[in-house]
């Protein structure tokens, strides 16, 4: 019985071993010089483990009594975690080497924060969706911080720690009335105890629970850390911060919305329509004003998320396939856009500022297009991959009777485009100046760049394949 | 009333009321010693729920560690805490407001408190009738091991980050150096001179 637990388990635990026995090798011998080394091997291991789950996983397992479950809709998850997470892991060590930020820990607590996303996205239980949860947040919190020198760094470490703390307050008190109504806290006997009427006491829980999620997410209105932790951080962490953990996640709330509360879709539904329609709009109309990119970013994954909320909020199979195909689109555009500003450079020290890339296409034409193509793709313009991220949500959302919402994403998805329009105005057509950013840069950033803005375009011809995938995904969650 | 109504009632008030001095009264000191009073009380609570294990593990972690560490910390970091309350006085209507709305809305929440059906059943899984400890020990290394691993995880991480954010390796301090020390010869370390008098060396 043990030994079947432990094999479905086991990506998990050669991580986590890995992560040990990182640790234990590196602070015995050469410390940080080994950091670099490090990276490039969680970074492969990643990709292994990716490769390991998307092509030997099979049907529907659980393990340890039904605390971790292992479907296609984990191992979707799982994939885009474990592949993004390999991409922003290389891209953060030149930028980190130049700022003597490179300590072996981490790729290490990278590698331990992917372990409790994968353990989010296998959650079969309440108990297990909190130790995921914790074990994710714990060690982002600490790479939140890691400039300790800097006091935006530590202050974005402390207000993402508070804040984190207070948002697991709320999901645990909701879980205790879950818990309390149904006498469990497994999905499975949660679903069975919400057959008939739910009390009010149950959608107390509900709410809290969507609450802590939504911080979690970053949905409006529980984003007010977003823009100061993404600013603060240093910037390959704030990359960080915009991919894997966003899918983890949002794939968590699809779960418990789904497995746990799957019986009571109504209930729910306006609750997440609610947080989506707010996070479009307050992300559309708050980047407006931004001067520093990585703040803007922060505005835009809050507009980005109210989108894929938009798919959950839609309750059925197509609306978590159309979730799913927006977050793995969502996630490799921000792999291109976080290369592009990890190689924003002046004399070598890093520059956020907007209007240091006027005229930026003249010195560095290339570059200069492959962001055009990333930021017409964020904005939703056709024919980037963007817009049919966007269409498929709005999609669902319509079939789901939610006419309204999707009226309301088109709005908010227009407003928005102003801001991501207004960068490229600045490339290509901006005030003439002496400050210079530097050209060139490393050749890492350079290629994920140019690959994120190629696969922007090419994508559209079939999506790489991901939509089959998806779609089994969805199926093997929502049935 | 029986003794156990009494006895609920008064860990109750005794919770409630030490909670609310620690919030409000002025010195920092005294929050610390009003917040054991609190952990206390629920423990006190526990224990009347049936739940010894819980009860013995609030007053020697929260009491015992806990709440130490807090009043170190109350005595020796100097913070300001009147220009604290200062700012939280701001404050306090906005934040009365809404813990009336919140109060409010649980009442009505537990007002009308139902449970589904087969709670019971649910609820006495995978728990058997033995003592609280013994319960503990048989499920957590079984039912709950994949939490308990985990657990250990979270703990790894958090020394990890402890370490990362704090430690730092200083070139300018002298540190001792153990195998220099025990390998030191004792032939060489003492020179003899003879000094003529009148003359240094």
């Amino acid at each position: 019985m043990l030994s079947q637990d432990l094999n479905t388990i086991l990506p998990e635990i050669v991580l986590s071993l890995f992560a040990m026995g990182a640790l234990l090798g590196a602070v015995y011998t050469v410390k940080d010089r080994a950091a670099p080394l490090l990276v490039w091997i969680t970074s492969g291991l990643f990709v292994a483990v990716a490769f390991w789950i998307g092509t030997t996983g099979q049907g529907t397992t659980t393990a340890f009594n039904g605390m971790f479950v292992d479907d296609a809709f984990a191992r979707f998850a799982k994939v885009a975690i474990l592949l993004s997470a390999a991409a922003v892991l290389l891209m953060s060590q030149d930028y980190m080497q130049k700022r003597d930020l490179l300590r072996f820990e981490y790729p290490i607590l990278i590698a331990l924060a992917v372990v409790g996303m994968m353990m989010m996205v296998s959650a079969g239980d309440l108990m297990s969706l909190y130790m995921g949860l914790e074990l994710q947040s714990l060690a982002l919190y600490v790479v939140a911080s890691l400039r300790r020198d800097s006091i935006k760094s530590t202050e974005a470490g402390l207000k993402y720690f508070v804040l984190g703390a207070l948002s697991s307050g709320l999901l645990l008190y909701g879980a205790s009335l879950t818990y309390g109504f149904a006498g469990t806290t497994s999905f499975a006997g949660i679903i069975e105890a919400t057959q008939d009427d739910v009390s009010l006491g149950l959608l107390f829980g509900l709410v809290f629970l969507s609450a802590g999620f939504a911080f979690k997410v970053s949905a409006a209105p529980f984003h007010m850390w977003t823009p100061d932790v993404y600013e603060g951080s240093p910037t390959p962490v704030t990359a960080v911060f915009a991919t894997a953990p966003k899918v983890a996640a949002m794939a968590l709330f699809a779960r418990v919305m789904h497995d746990a509360f799957g019986n009571s879709v109504g209930d729910w539904q306006q609750i997440v329509a609610f947080l989506s329609v707010v996070s479009m709009f307050l992300g559309a109309i708050a980047a407006i004003g931004q001067t520093d990119i990585k703040r803007l970013m922060a505005y835009s994954s809050i507009a980005h998320m109210g989108f894929a909320l938009m798919g959950l909020a839609a309750g059925t199979a197509f609306g978590v396939q159309a979730m799913l195909v927006y977050l793995a689109i969502y996630v490799a555009m921000n792999i291109g856009t976080f290369a592009f500003i990890l190689s924003m450079e002046k004399d070598g020290m890093p520059v956020t500022n907007i209007a240091s890339l006027n005229m930026y296409s003249k010195r560095e034409p290339l570059k200069a297009l492959a962001m055009l193509v990333l930021l017409f793709s964020l904005a939703g313009v056709p024919p980037m991959l963007g817009f049919f991220g966007k269409f498929y949500v709005l999609q669902a959302a319509y079939e789901a009777g939610l006419a309204w919402l999707a009226v309301a994403g088109v709005v908010a998805s227009v407003i928005g485009a102003f801001y991501y329009l207004r960068i490229v105005f600045f490339m290509y057509f901006g005030a003439e100046h002496d400050d210079h950013l530097d050209t060139g840069g490393s050749p890492v950033l350079w290629g994920f760049l140019v690959a994120s803005a190629t696969v922007m375009v090419i994508g559209v011809v079939n999506l790489f394949g991901i939509e089959p995938l998806a779609a089994a995904a969805s199926v093997a969650l929502v049935n | 009333m029986t003794p156990l109504v009494i006895a609920f009632y008064a860990f109750a008030v005794s919770t409630i009321a030490g909670g609310l001095m620690t919030v409000v009264s002025r010195n920092p000191v005294h929050s610390v010693l009003w917040l054991i009073l609190a952990f206390l009380s629920s423990a006190g609570l526990f224990v009347l729920l049936g739940a010894e294990f819980v009860a013995m593990l609030l007053i020697i972690v929260y009491v015992g560690a806990v709440a130490v560490l807090f009043l170190f910390v109350v005595m020796m970091l100097d913070v300001d805490f009147a220009e604290l309350k200062a700012e939280m006085a701001r404050y306090m209507p906005l934040a009365l407001v809404i813990g009336v709305v919140l109060l409010m809305q649980l009442a009505i929440a537990f007002g009308v408190w139902g449970f589904a059906d087969g709670v019971e059943t649910r609820l006495a899984q995978p728990f058997t009738d033995a003592e609280n400890t013994k319960q503990l020990g048989l499920v957590l290394y079984d039912d709950y091991f994949l939490l308990f691993q985990l657990a250990g995880l979270i703990l790894l991480v958090a020394m990890i980050g402890a370490i990362v954010l704090t430690l730092r390796h200083r070139t300018d301090v002298k540190r001792q150096n153990i195998v220099g020390q025990m390998m030191r010869d004792p032939a060489k370390q003492m020179e003899l001179k003879d000094v003529k008098p009148g003359q240094g060396l």
